[in-house]
């Protein structure tokens, strides 16, 4: 049927059309007496089956017309001839898109997000949002490193996250320190977990390494669980003490000897001056995640760590500790989930293991890899997409996961290496330029050989 | 006189350069599998010494023992060189890289293919700008020392693009080069880890005639010009005949000649192991003397 209508081009063969479509539907419908037609209720005699037939006919009726236009499409694409535009053209025409989108998206993203609190439409529920799509946005960063430049797949992050929220949670419980003294001491202790995770994996690769790390994310959880005495279980940690701003608390009425916020500027109280604050934190502590990481890429360690996720074998070649540089790299992601984490944690003032569950790592590689590996607007955008959209969908209840995934399907489909997927040389012979046309030339010429 | 003639008969280097590369009883197992058995030989200072043999005699297994990839079962490989001697076989893998120069090719090209040209010449130089940029810490905060390293860096790869001839491609992704320059690029690569020797796999494989020329320039230039050893692994006898100073054939694991190629081209051992045993006689005449002439360079006429 296909070779059929390549062979000619001009015509559409209807019949076959509505023959393919039929298969579609007739599938369809194998599929959904059972799934959508029938269904068990609770009757007073025992288990009963009532029947929903007008689902499965939409169902069946849904999948034949979408199957027809989709294939209508693809002919009437075939009809047209043989598609005049170079494949290579247009790749190279959408990177320099993505390239200047890229460049100027950044800043433009930058500056949207310093001045959100002062917009008039930015309530209560639009900046917690905005900082919680922010945690993910700075999540997504740091796992960044790990996967996109080092290209190790790692399905446990949340470990380290869970890690940074509960040494803050800890220290400030068990030592009374304050949020400041705690911040470096949680990326610390999350650097240190991902060096601990790091040296036995370390020979893994793929899907190995994955599932090593998918279960070094479930045992951080499963010990915060059941080591009762010390985390408090399930039910969790409370009262997690507020950040202050340089000393000075988000309070009605200031402790003794001490000035509020609202105080010290002789503002009115206002519970937003806790919230805008904590906004920009986590935006300040996330840009510190873009800014170290873009800087570190054009570092020998970054470019080595680029070069692994390449070819291991020609690292050792070379003379780099394939060791050394994984271990950094699992180190560092670690410690930007640390901060993350225990940022996490002063904002909730509560935590719990049930906030640290694969679902996040999956979450959170999702973003990464839809934003488009190694690129750091692409995470961005994938985060406010994911994060953001779940929130908007709030409103669908139950179908919202379905959502989320009919949204990574589709970028998979019309992106297959995520939105944003374009990198840049970390140093140029000739700047600013790009390679001569001639060179490009030859290239292509050389690929046709 | 008396130091050299205590030297093994089978580390004497024919032209009696100075021996960079000592390998010394050299065995390599695999569970039952004798991939290496007893090998010794001496590759010379500013030498290019090449590996032949037929398929399966061991010469890959040679170069990861030598690189570092396999730990041998038995023997010593002795690299001496700058004034110091390394014993390969106790260094860690990319030690050997590191510390004793020991830079290789490999026979399925491995570049960092999505990344630039110059990265990989620029990744190469790894330890150098590692040490330059403290570890990290002080090139964060752009101190001038990490700056002036990596202009350096860029000097050396710059140096080594002119001889390859990919200055003008510095800035495209090297996997998008056509396979001809993608296997000059991996030797201007190994070249920019400063090698004491530069073990090559199979570089002529897959090159067409005109540019398999121009690797024999490109080898003869690094040799001349940097005085550095260079062991080859080569099928293209056209390409061993005509550079080598010195010839090893392997085979089934064992080293079956070893001399200047004029030597080894009519040791009989050799015509042995190409041709088969008995079978030279069995052979139409034409076909024997077409697989002679492929070790005489002359006979070959324009090719």
């Amino acid at each position: 049927m296909m070779i059929e209508s390549n062979n000619n081009p001009r015509g559409i063969d209807i019949a076959g059309l509505l023959k393919e479509s039929a298969i579609a539907a007739l599938v369809a419908l194998g599929l959904t007496i059972v799934m959508l037609g029938l269904r068990t209720v609770d009757t007073t005699t025992g288990l009963g089956i009532t029947t929903r037939w007008p689902l499965v006919a939409v169902a069946v009726i849904s999948v034949f017309a979408g199957r027809l236009l989709f294939a209508f499409r693809r002919e009437w694409k075939a009809s047209k001839g043989p598609v005049s535009r170079d494949r290579k053209e247009e790749e190279d025409r959408a990177a320099t898109i993505i390239k200047r989108f890229s460049t100027i998206g950044g800043p433009v993203f930058i500056a949207f997000a310093l001045v959100l609190p002062l917009m008039p439409f930015a309530d209560r529920y639009v900046i917690d949002i905005a900082t919680y799509v922010l945690i993910y946005v700075m999540l997504g960063w740091g796992l960044n490193i790990v996967v996109g430049l080092a290209g190790l797949l790692d399905l446990g992050y949340v470990a380290f996250y869970a890690v940074g929220a509960y040494s803050y949670a800890l220290f400030a419980f068990y030592f009374d320190l304050s949020f400041w003294v705690c911040l470096p001491l949680a990326g610390l202790c999350a650097a240190s977990f991902g060096v601990l995770l790091g040296f036995p994996v370390l020979r893994l690769r793929g899907d190995y390494l994955a599932i090593v790390t998918l279960g070094f994310g479930e045992i951080i959880r499963i010990i915060l669980l059941n080591w009762y005495k010390f985390t408090n279980g399930p039910d969790g940690i409370s009262g997690i003490p507020r950040p202050s701003f340089f000393g000075l608390e988000f309070k009605r009425t200031a402790v003794e000897g001490t000035q509020t916020f609202h105080q010290f500027f002789d503002l009115d109280y206002s519970s937003m001056h806790r919230l805008i604050f904590l906004y920009y934190l986590i935006l300040i502590l996330a840009l510190i995640t873009n800014f170290f990481t873009l800087r570190i890429r054009k570092m020998p360690v970054g470019r080595a760590w680029e070069a692994l996720r390449e070819d291991e074998i020609a690292c050792r070649s070379l003379g780099i500790n394939p060791t050394n540089t994984k271990l950094t790299a699992f180190a560092l992601g670690a410690m930007f989930a640390g901060f993350a984490g225990s940022f996490f944690a002063t904002r909730q003032a509560f935590i719990s293991p049930e906030s640290f569950t694969f679902i996040e790592s999956a979450v959170i590689l999702a973003i990464v890899v839809l934003g488009g590996m190694g690129s750091q607007v692409g995470v961005a955008i994938a985060a406010v997409l994911l994060i953001g959209g779940t929130e908007l969908f709030r409103g669908l209840e139950e179908y919202r996961m379905l959502a989320f995934g009919g949204l990574m399907v589709a970028i998979m489909v019309w992106k297959p290496r995520g939105l944003l997927a374009h990198r840049e040389p970390t140093i140029k012979l000739h700047p600013d330029k790009g390679p001569p046309p001639e060179a490009i030339k030859a290239v292509t010429e050389g690929e046709g050989k | 006189m008396n130091r050299v003639s205590s030297i093994p008969p089978e580390l004497v280097i024919p032209s009696g350069a100075a021996p960079l590369l000592t390998v010394e009883h050299l065995t390599m197992r695999f569970g039952g599998l004798l991939a290496i058995d007893d090998v010794s030989f001496a590759a010379g200072e500013g030498e290019i010494t090449a590996i032949i043999g037929p398929n399966g005699a061991g010469k890959t297994t040679l170069f990861n023992c030598i690189t570092g990839f396999y730990t041998p079962t038995v023997g010593r490989l002795t690299l001496r060189a700058r004034g110091e001697a390394f014993l390969l076989e106790r260094m860690d893998g990319f030690r050997i890289a590191q510390r004793a120069h020991v830079a290789r090719t490999f026979q399925n090209i491995r570049l960092f293919s999505e990344m630039s040209v110059l990265e990989n010449l620029i990744v190469a130089q790894h330890n150098e700008l590692m040490k330059a940029s403290g570890f990290t810490v002080t090139g964060l905060f752009g101190f001038r020392a990490y700056r002036n390293k990596e202009k350096e860096a860029t000097d050396l790869a710059r140096y080594w693009l002119d001889r390859v001839g990919l200055t003008r491609l510095a800035d495209i992704n090297a996997g998008n080069l056509p396979y001809g320059d993608q296997r000059r690029l991996e030797i201007a690569r190994a070249m920019c880890i400063k090698p004491t020797i530069l073990c090559l796999d199979e570089p002529a494989a897959g090159l067409n005639p005109k540019e398999s020329g121009g690797l024999n320039n490109l080898l003869n230039y690094i040799k001349d010009e940097h005085g550095i050893g260079l062991l080859l692994i080569e099928h293209d006898m056209s390409v061993v005949m005509e550079i080598s100073d010195h010839v090893i054939v392997l085979d089934y694991g064992s080293k079956i000649s070893d001399g200047t190629s004029l030597y080894v081209r009519s040791d009989p051992n050799v015509i042995r192991a190409y041709l088969g045993e008995d079978e030279t006689e069995e052979l139409p005449p034409e076909i024997v003397k077409d697989i002679k002439s492929d070790f005489d360079p002359e006979s070959r006429g324009g090719i």
